[in-house]
Order: structure tokens, then sequence, then C-alpha cells
């Protein structure tokens, strides 16, 4: 068994309700916010269910659904009773998942105040026809005001949210965007490539043919101008969709899901990993709320993962990620020596330039993570 | 012998031969349906998941007839492809009768057809069983009149069944008793019994499928293959029932098995016969055939170090297979293997799932070839089967393919298609017959090489199923041949090199690029994919390398999802043999072949 000792855990919070289901978004999620207050009161007794499991965390995460829309005396009970129940070590990093609709000025420096000290705003687009076909609720105005309010309300480290590689959308118009989000000057950018995924308002309108499918070569030249673009502004590249302004800007919370780092997650959906292990919440709030109300635990399914499987896993998620694979750390784990194994197929990716090899370390390039999933087949 | 039947069942794909065999063993009371275990006769995974059956198997049934009197009726199982023609042949040798089943849904289909031509060769009786009659919506009347105009049988003969629903199973088992011809011979004569089928018992060697035409046979006798000429001292000998049952003798018009301490199935010929060694039969039975391979391929293991287990496994296999031969061979693109040779395409593919499945290997065929011969400068003939060891235009002074002749048969409307194919396919010397009302008989002779490959698939498609088709190999041909070599990255793969006809090279050449591109997935690299003959570049086609493919985002639930997506293309890709930085599918060797008509 691989006992990750690298990290502290960290502590997701789902908060599943939005006002409205943006277009492109495949998350679990529902409109219906009359059960929040039931809501919040079973995801203070599945935290208090985990209180000998998980000791300390040193990454919190409210995501999302959309977490800023429940009140801030509401957010202010679910912190409280994590630093209760277990300890959350002095400059943890705490981050919320805020929508430009429902935040002001005010609620910010309310949540500053609690002790959330980065924020992760759903800018997605600065295009008001881009941001009407996302489905958002909000307007770019709205937008630059929450950006704005977030710096004035104390923030220093703002990350946000955009979506590229949308119909019609032209790689200069997308630069246009990105323009706009950089001059803020933010800590941290995703950028994510607009997926066409069955089930959401916006894949069945493909499948009906309203647009088309991007050619792989197209989507390429996105995801190589986009990374281009935010790297010469002097932004880290350090995941496939996510850039920091310095490596200790990059989301703390989120690299623990990709080097097996235990992470606790609460609430309907919400994965949770430690040791070898990886279990999953129930998806719907109903359940998740009967189950705990009834004193157990929501856990829908769980996953012993072999030395197989968590080889597997640090192959593909390592070559997401600027860090890379240590091919000395990747065979005293799982006893596999990568460069014997597939040695050729590696230096094949060297010559391509998807690869560099330094120090002993796989490190993707750009052109490299596009193919990610591609090389992680082989 | 007046109390023995021996009969066949012959149908259409799908129109329940077995279901009604095993309605007949159940009704028979040779096992009751607690013990039975479903479709006994197809005894083999590979024959019941494609519903064909491979091997032919006999079973014994006792049954006492409304006359008062016992008999044995001899239920002989016959395979249904034109790979094994001359093994359901002797099959039916075997017969004096047959059940011809029809699909009260579906009416007369081509194998009916097919089926019922090669009964009438054998001068068979012949009693049409309407099946399927508890289907909703049948129209029998409809299916009556098939039989007059389709058949050419008299439609009062038939009978009707449910074989699913048991219903009319006591009728057939009456008219096999009264309306199949006991056999005739004589037990006081030499022996004489045609050998129809052959298996390998771990234990007892290979057991010998036999009908009894003349004389006796019995344990202690000395025998001897009249073909092989080998002699082998009897063990046993007895019925098939639903297990082998040993009986004192065999005797003139029974069917049952000999064991006999022949070590391979190899060295029995089916349709070869046997008699006394010291009292021989003056003659062989009429109809012997040589079973020989006509198709040729190697195989390799996917995975090189699976070698030695790819070498037991020939090995064991072949002991089961008489048709199947092989040889050592190996490949500069795909290291050591195999080089086979089977009866036809079904064969190789049967050959290769069996190996895959009952012995967990991996493997990949090369392009399948026909042997050719060369007559070379120096006056030296060589035969060719392997694309390796093709001697080159300047060794070469007359090169020559083998030729068969085509019999087909179908209903007349066909006729212009099946010309048009024909001769697409190189075909000459026609020959057109007409043996009765709306049907036709076609002869062509064609070179094997047109005919392997697609031939028969496009055959049944433009006769709509209703076509049979038979061939027999009649000599060889002078040929313009050539050698045409696949380079993918500019590496040739030796193992998808053809021999093809000089004025097809081209086409080919296309056809083989395309097809290599539909079939080899995309990989990191641009891979160029070229047809070359003698060093020149005669076709090419690119496939273009993975440019984005990652999913944007990976947080905590995605990442079960993600791994086991990954696990499962992983999975599929170990079905590809890597040819430098290649991998190429298995599938990739034999569609090189396949023309773009086909569906």
């Amino acid at each position: 068994m691989i006992e990750n000792d690298q990290g502290l855990p960290g502590l997701y919070i789902h908060i599943p309700f939005c006002r409205s289901k943006c277009g492109y978004c495949d998350f679990y999620s529902t409109t219906d916010t009359g059960y929040i207050d039931s809501f919040i009161e079973c995801l203070l007794l599945e935290m208090d269910s985990y209180e000998f499991e998980f000791r300390e965390f040193d990454t919190i995460y409210l995501g999302g659904g959309t977490p800023s829309l429940l009140a801030s005396g509401q957010i202010e009970a679910l912190l409280e009773k994590a630093r209760n129940s277990f300890r959350i070590i002095p400059g943890a990093e705490i981050t919320i998942e805020v929508n430009p609709a429902d935040t002001d000025r005010d609620d910010l420096e309310k949540i500053y105040a609690m002790g959330i000290n980065r924020i992760n705003i759903g800018v997605q687009s600065f295009d008001e026809a881009e941001l009407s076909f996302l489905g958002r609720r909000h307007d770019s105005r709205q937008a630059m005001n929450t950006l704005d309010s977030a710096r004035l309300a104390g923030f220093d480290n703002i990350g946000l949210d955009l979506i590229y590689g949308l119909p019609y959308q032209t790689i200069d118009g997308w630069k246009r965007s990105l323009e706009k989000a950089l001059a803020f000057g933010p800590e941290h950018l995703s950028c994510y490539e607009l997926e066409l995924k069955p089930d959401t308002p916006i894949g069945l309108r493909y499948e009906k043919g309203e647009f088309g499918r991007r050619t792989e070569e197209v989507q390429h030249d996105f995801f190589i101008k986009t990374s281009e673009h935010i790297r010469d502004a002097g932004y880290v590249h350090y995941e496939i969709s996510n850039f920091a302004s310095g490596m200790d800007r990059a989301s703390r919370h989120n690299r623990k899901y990709w080097d097996h780092t235990p992470y606790l997650g609460l609430g309907p959906s919400a994965h949770s990993f430690k040791g070898a292990c990886r279990w999953w919440n129930k998806g719907s709030v109903n359940d998740y709320i009967l189950d705990l109300k009834k004193g157990r635990r929501p856990v829908a399914d769980s996953e012993d993962l072999g030395e197989n499987e968590l080889a597997s896993e640090t192959l593909f998620l390592g070559l997401r990620m600027k860090k890379g694979i240590d091919i000395k750390a990747y065979r005293s784990s799982y006893g596999i020596d990568l460069m014997e194994t597939m040695g050729l197929v590696i230096r094949g990716w060297e010559q391509k330039g998807l690869i560099e090899i330094r120090g002993g370390i796989i490190i993707p390039t750009p052109a490299g993570m596009a193919v990610a999933d591609a090389m992680a087949a082989i | 012998m007046n109390n023995i039947r021996n009969f066949s069942i012959i149908a259409h794909i799908d129109h329940g031969k077995s279901t009604l065999a095993d309605r007949l063993i159940m009704k028979t009371g040779l096992c009751d349906s607690r013990t039975f275990k479903d479709q006994m006769l197809d005894n083999m995974d590979i024959e019941r998941e494609r519903g064909i059956t491979i091997k032919s198997q006999v079973v014994s049934l006792p049954y006492t007839a409304k006359d008062g009197n016992d008999y044995v009726l001899n239920l002989i199982d016959t395979p249904g492809h034109v790979d094994f023609s001359y093994e359901v042949s002797r099959s039916l040798a075997s017969c004096e009768g047959v059940l011809l089943l029809i699909d009260a849904a579906q009416g007369v289909q081509a194998q009916t057809l097919a089926n019922l031509y090669l009964a009438l060769e054998h001068d068979l009786e012949i009693i049409p069983v309407i099946n399927k009659i508890d289907l909703p919506a049948v129209d029998i009347e409809h299916v009556l009149g098939q039989i007059e105009t389709d058949l050419g049988l008299d439609p009062d003969t038939h009978l009707k069944c449910s074989a699913k629903e048991g219903v009319g199973i006591d009728e057939i088992l009456e008219a096999v008793v009264e309306r199949i011809p006991a056999p005739e011979g004589d037990p006081d004569s030499t022996l004489a019994a045609l050998i129809f089928d052959a298996h390998y018992d771990a234990y007892r060697g290979t057991i010998i499928s036999c009908r009894v035409f003349e004389g006796v046979i019995k344990a202690g006798d000395t025998i001897r293959f009249m073909f092989n000429d080998s002699v082998y001292k009897v063990e046993e000998v007895g019925f098939f029932r639903l297990t082998r049952e040993k009986r004192d003798q065999l005797s003139a018009g029974e069917v049952g098995y000999i064991i006999a301490g022949v070590k391979t199935v190899s060295s029995v010929s089916i349709g070869d016969t046997i008699t006394l060694n010291d009292h021989p039969h003056d003659k062989p039975l009429p109809g012997f055939r040589e079973a020989k391979p006509v198709v040729f391929a190697s195989i390799y293991p996917i995975a090189s170090d699976d070698y030695e287990e790819l070498a037991e496994a020939v090995e064991k296999y072949k002991l089961n297979d008489a048709a199947f031969i092989y040889e050592k061979d190996s490949s500069v693109a795909l290291g050591q293997g195999f080089r086979c040779g089977f009866l036809g395409l079904l064969h190789l593919d049967i050959v290769q799932e069996r190996l895959e499945r009952e012995y967990n290997l991996s493997i990949i065929l090369s392009v399948p070839s026909v042997r050719y011969r060369f007559t070379l400068k120096d006056g030296d003939v060589v035969y060719v089967d392997n694309p390796v060891h093709y001697p080159g235009p300047m060794a070469t002074e007359r090169s020559e393919e083998p030729f068969i002749r085509a019999s087909m048969m179908m209903p007349d409307r066909y006729l212009g298609v099946v010309m048009n194919l024909c001769i697409e396919k190189r075909g000459v010397n026609s020959n057109i017959h007409y043996p009765g009302t709306g049907r036709v008989e076609l002869t062509y002779e064609m070179p094997l090489s047109e005919v392997i490959f697609d031939f028969y698939d496009r055959f049944k498609s433009v006769t709509q199923g209703y076509g049979s088709f038979d061939y027999d190999i009649i000599d060889y041909r002078e040929s313009k041949l050539v050698l045409l070599d696949i380079l993918v990255n500019g590496e040739k793969v030796d193992a998808l090199s053809q021999i093809v006809h000089k004025d097809r090279a081209r086409a080919r050449g296309v056809l083989a690029c395309d097809r290599l591109k539909d079939e080899i997935p995309k990989q990191m690299y641009k891979i160029a994919i070229q047809g070359a003959i003698g060093g020149e570049i005669i076709s090419r086609s690119t496939i273009s390398a993975y440019r984005k493919d990652v999913t944007a985002k990976c947080y905590g639930g995605d990442i079960t999802r993600k791994r086991k997506l990954l696990e499962k293309q992983k999975k599929g890709k170990q079905r590809m043999k890597m040819v430098g930085s290649v991998s190429i599918p298995q599938s990739a060797f034999l569609a090189v072949l396949k023309s773009d008509k086909d569906s």
C-alpha cells in the first residue's frame, strides 16, 4: 500500500445548489434551494462522522454547485464546524467558488473576514454573447465588479475561470477575453476548453447539429496559443487547464487530487481518498439527507486501489502536470522502471517534443499536455 | 439392418437445426431435460456463438416406432460452411435421408437451397420440415409454395413442427422410420467403412466416426486405412449416445466410433475407407478427396515472449484438426512464429479464435496467401505460399497461380450479377446449365487467390444469400505476378506483403493503403503508409497524429472514471502488434484483402 507522506489532507465541501444550470455543466447540482437548511445540518453531521479518520487539513475548498448561494452565516457555520472537528493548520488555503451574479462587495468582505483567503470567480467569459450561450446569469460588467470588489475586500489570492473553444469563437476573440482577465492581475487562471458533454443543454444542441465540433487541429491551436499567451504574461502553466502567477499561487487544494494526497469530500457526489482507498457519496441531495438523518454515511461506493491502479493514475495525472513524473520515485513506489518498460515510447515522445526529460523527471510540454490522454493510453 | 436409419438435419442458419436435434434426443429418452445441456450437438463455444457447426458429430437414438419395432436412428450432424463442404459431403454420404428444415417465418433461404443441392447429389430421401410454426404470423401456404417451386419438392410430403415447443416431434420420428430407407449392405462381405469425422480425446487418442457400408468391425481386428495405407489394431467400437457406448461390433449399415490407438487426428483422412488388413475390400468407397490447405498465413504472438506458449498451443491444436498444417517461420517485422495452412478463410478464422480462446493467446496473422508456382531461370520449380520467399522478377522464368473451377447454384434471377462478379474476379470459361425451372448452375474457372479472399462474402451478398458455392482446384496457370510490399513509416512490414497479379497490383496497393488507414488507429505521430512494387511507390495514405486529446477537467470525481477508461483503451491495444513505433491491430492484416464492396 502506498501511504502518501508528502502533504496534509485537504477538505472539500460540495454545495450542490444552483440558481440555474449552466449550459455546459454536467456536475451534480439542483436548483431546488428549499433543502439548503437541512442540507447544511447534514453536512455538519457528515463532518462529525469523520472526526477520527481525518485529524487535520491544510486546505478547505468550498465548491459546487454555487457555494456563494449560501448565506454568509451558513458558510461561517460550516467553517466553524470544520475548525472544531479538525485541526485546520495555520496558513491553510481556504477557497470558495463564487458566481459574479450573486456576490457583492459586502458578501466578499464577510467571506474574507471568516478567514477564507482564496477566491475563485466563475467569470467564464467577458463577451455578452458568449455568456448567454453558456447560460450564465451574469454579464461581463458584473464579473468585472466582482473582481474589483474581491481585491478591495482584501483578497490577495484571486482566481478566475474562463471557458474557451466556443462555437464561432476565434483565437483572436478569445485572446481579447484573456487580455481582459489578465488586466486584473489575478493570481490564478483556469482556462477550460468547452467540452460537448452529452446530457448538457449545449451537448444536446451540438447533437441536434446547431454547430459542429472543432477539428483536433483547431483545438490544438487554441490550447497552445492559450498556453503561450498566459505564459508570456508571466504565469506558470502548471496543469492542463491551470495557470498561476507563481507556484506558490497554484491551487494547493486541487493539486492533492493529482498526486494521491489524501482528501475528504463532503456533500453529494463528493469523492474522498485516503491510504489507497477512494470512496464517493451518493449523488442526490435527497439520498444524502436521508442517509445522514438516519445516522449513516451517504457513501455510494468505494474502491481499493492496488499498486497497478495507483501506478496508472500517477502516470496519467503526471502527464497532465508541469511537475511531471519522477522516474525514480515512480520506480520506488510501484517497482516499475518506466524507461525499461516503455523507454522506446518515451524517447519517441521526447523526440516529437511532447515531453522533456530533465533531472530524471518526465515533463510534458504544452504540446504534450494537449495529448496527455492519448499518451497515457499507450 | 432393417431397424437402422441414418439421417441428417440440414437447414439454413438459425432455422432451428440444433433445437430440433435436441428435441429428438430428449424425445427418444436418451436424456431428460434436467441433465440436458442446451444444444448438446454443438459442443464447442465457437460453434454455439457463431451458430455454425464446425465438426460433425453423431448421436444414435433408440426409438420404438408405432409399428412396435425398435429402431436405432443415427443422427449425423454436419458443418455448415463452404470451407468444410467436403466434410459435409462425407457426412451426407453416410446417410440415406435428410430432414430439410425450413423456418416457417423466413421460408426457403440460401442455405436451404445449397443444402438441398448437396443432398440431391447424394441421392438422399428428403423430408421437408417446416419449423417454428408457433411463431405468430407465419404463412405456411407461402412456404409450401416455395417448397414446390424453389425446391422442386412435392409439398404434400412436408411435416410441421415447433422444435422449441416440442410440437410435431413424434411425426418426424415416425417419418424418419417410414420414409428414409434402411441402409443396404452385406455384413458377410469384406469390411468397408467410411470415415466421416475424427476428433481427439486426451485419454483414448483419436476417436474415429464412421459408417460401415459392408462387413463387420470389432475389437481386436487389424484394420487398414486404404488411402493412408496405415494399419492399426482396433481397441474398441461402439455407438455414440450422449457419451460413447461400447459395443461388440459395428456391422454393415451402422454408424459408430472406432478407437484404434491412432495417436493424432492428422493420421486420419476424412473420407478414407477402413477395411480389414487381412481381407481387404476390393476398392475404396467413392468420393475420397484429400483435404489440402489452400490458404496460408503466418501466426505470431503479439508479445514475443509468448512464442513458446504459441508453439505448445499450435502443437496441441493440430491433434484435433487434420486439415491444419504448420511449420516454423520468422518475420523481420513480427518475430518468430509459424507458417500455417488452412482450408479457407473461415477455417483460418476458427483456428485463430480457438488458439486465442482455448489457449488464452493473443496472436497476429499475416496477410493470407495461396500457393504460387515459379519456374526459375535455372529450371528449378518452387512453390511459394509466403510472399517473403517471392523469387523476384529477375530470377523467374515463368510464374503460375492455382485455378479453381467454381460451381455455383442459384435462382436464375441472380445470374447476371454473379457473372459480373466472376468476371471481376478474372473468371474464364463459363458454363451455364439449367437443372430445373428457375434454377441455374454456373461454373467458372477462376484464380484461387481471387476466390478465397472476399469472393464468398460477395457472392452471398449479390445472391442475397440464395446462392450455393463450391469449388475444386483444377490446375496451375501462367499469370503475371508481382510482389506488393507495404511500408509503414518507411519500414517494410513483411507480414503485410502480398503476391498479386500484375494488372491488379496498383489497385490492390491503393486498396491496402486505404484499408490500413481505416484500421490503424491514430497514434502520437503521423504515420505514412505506402504500397511499393520493386522499390517503386505506387500508393500512399497518411494517418494524422493526435493533436488534442485530453479532458479539460480532472478533479476528485473524475479520476476513477478516467483510469477505468484508460484501462479499457489499453486492453484494446493488447490486440495490437508494435511494428517499429507503430501499433498495428490484428484486424489490419486481414483487412488489406477485403474490397470496398464488402459491407
